[in-house]
């Protein structure tokens, strides 16, 4: 089966405003398979996002290829989904014609954008609040507009960059579960980026540790964790706690090794 | 399978704290200021006025307010030298009106194709800058030679008061418009028209509006300008004609008039920018 996203020898390279190359990432290996949850975890700034603008088209490589079910990517495909760290939600349009842009944009009559939208929209739980606007909404209640916009798109990838790391500690759990139950309906390959470890390895299949700048991936690691999960409770689990404890070891090497180079 | 929680309930909208007594301290504060703000002007216009009946201002040099009182009122009831008074307002406004149009539209347009490409922006934003430190109502002189006494002069220099100030705006606007906002509109699957239409306009808008504010004056002044340097008809020939009569009050009578004009400009244009930007949060009372 062919890889649902796979990046070989990626380089990405940017120009410093005083002129410096800045390397984000080189040597960049990385496959994800249909369906396949996979998290990315390294120090701030490792060129997480970076990797995500590849893949969604958003930028190209300098060097290396970016494939999508076996064809490079050229421009931003359709069959991808991107959910940004940032508030990204329209702040003009109010929560039906957040959810329903997406369709419309792709040409979708727009009876039709606004029945799934409708749809869409009570799936992510935030039925009566249809015609708010995002600044009425809370934190958690805008990350419910992201989700229900990017996946009424039905994406094949789903790219996540840090989509919760702007929420509260409990607004955060329920968007996870939240979050697992889209995917179990959909089964698009997610690549999750988090700068929270816990979070990879409650969500994810298989979680991958990237390197200071530029970013390679370190090591990746099979999380075994039947599903479905638990988010609540599995945090306190005994084999949890010991893949946390391998990961994390691993993990601060990296942001030991990134905080030597600023200083 | 969705949760509806307790955690995720909407944002209060600022409300205040209605209580009477809080209701009944606030608009004694409101009254206070009202009263105070007429104080202030009752002060100023009164010592104005005594000052020209004490003899300590001349009033053949800086007008007396009851003058001034006179000559509108003989104006609105028996005209001006130069015709109704009503007609030379009507005049301003138009050349006003059309000026401020075309170079709102012109300078919006231009403005959104400029920011929207990277290469002409990069080029031309230097000369955008140039633009808009010269002095432009210097132009009013060579437009009154090229299209004569006429509307179409005065209208072109208030085209061309408004257009760079608009111009720089949108420009600055789509420029500023949040890359976050753009990439989310890409990757959902907008063209690059789509883009423009549904992301860089609207998040342009309230740098648009904002500009638009200030450059209803700048036509208003154009248009005056322009009538003043030459012109058979209009607010500023009023002006220019109480000038050389050594009227003082007509020429204060004539700057209350644009006054009001412009005034009533500014309050459609704050009108039509609530309800543009009714998305945007609300402010906190006190405001």
């Amino acid at each position: 089966m062919l890889p649902a996203v796979e990046l070989s020898d990626v380089a990405r390279r940017f120009i410093k405003p005083d002129g410096d190359i800045l390397t984000a990432l080189n040597g960049f290996d990385l496959s994800i398979a249909p369906g396949e949850f996979c998290a990315i975890v390294g120090p701030t700034g490792c060129g997480k996002s970076t990797t995500l603008g590849l893949i969604a088209g958003l930028a190209r490589p300098q060097a290396g290829s970016v494939q999508l079910f076996g064809a490079e990517v050229r421009d931003v495909d359709r069959r991808v989904g991107l959910v940004f760290q940032q508030d990204a939600v329209f702040p003009w349009k109010n929560v039906v014609q957040n959810v329903e842009a997406g369709p419309l944009f792709r040409g979708t009559s727009k009876s039709k954008a606004r029945e799934m939208a409708l749809d869409w929209v009570r799936r992510v739980g935030l039925s009566g609040f249809e015609q708010s606007l995002p600044h009425q909404l809370s934190g958690g209640m805008r990350k419910r507009v992201a989700l229900a916009q990017t996946f009424i798109n039905k994406p094949e990838v789903l790219l996540m960059d840090e989509p919760f790391s702007a929420l509260d500690v409990q607004t955060r759990e329920l968007m996870q579960e939240e979050l697992l139950n889209l995917w179990t309906e959909n089964r698009a390959a997610v690549l999750f980026v988090t700068h929270d470890l816990d979070e990879a390895i409650l969500l994810a299949d298989k979680v991958a540790v990237l390197t200071t700048r530029p970013a390679r991936i370190k090591s990746i690691y099979d999380i075994d964790l039947e599903r479905p999960r638990a988010i609540a409770s599995l945090r306190y689990d005994e084999r949890f706690i010991e893949i946390a404890r391998r990961i994390s070891k691993d993990l601060r090497e990296e942001v030991m090794r990134a905080r030597e180079k600023q200083t | 399978m969705s949760l509806v929680t307790q955690t995720d309930e909407p944002r209060p909208v600022a409300q205040a704290f209605k209580t009477d007594a809080f209701v009944t301290l606030a608009r004694r504060r409101k009254l206070f200021i009202l009263i105070m703000r007429i104080a202030v002007l009752a002060v100023i216009l009164g010592g104005w006025e005594l000052g020209v009946r004490f003899n300590f201002i001349d009033p053949f040099f800086f007008g007396q307010p009851s003058g001034i009182a006179d000559k509108l009122v003989e104006w609105i009831t028996e005209g001006t030298s130069i015709g109704p008074l009503w007609y030379q307002i009507w005049v301003t406004i138009y050349e006003a009106c059309a000026g401020f149009l075309i170079g709102a539209v012109l300078g919006i347009l231009c403005g959104v194709a400029l920011g929207r490409n990277e290469l002409l922006s990069d080029i031309f934003s230097i000369y955008v800058k140039v633009a808009n430190s010269i002095p432009r109502v210097i132009l009013g002189s060579i437009f009154i030679v090229a299209f004569g006494l006429g509307a179409a002069s005065k209208v072109a220099l208030a085209v061309v008061m408004v257009f760079f100030v608009v111009f720089a705006n949108a420009f600055q606007g789509v420029r500023e418009a949040d890359k976050t906002l753009i990439s989310n509109a890409r990757v959902l699957g907008a063209s690059r028209w789509q883009i423009t239409r549904s992301v860089v306009i609207p998040s342009a808008t309230s740098w648009i509006l904002a500009s638009l504010h200030v450059s209803f004056g700048f036509a208003l002044v154009g248009a005056i300008v322009g009538e003043f340097l030459g012109a058979k008809q209009g607010v500023g020939l009023l002006i220019a004609t109480a000038q050389g009569a050594f009227d003082a009050n007509g020429v204060f009578a004539s700057m209350i008039v644009v006054g009001a004009v412009a005034l009533i400009a500014e309050a459609m244009l704050t009108w039509l920018e609530g309800r543009l930007l009714s998305w945007r949060p609300e402010r906190v009372a006190g405001e």
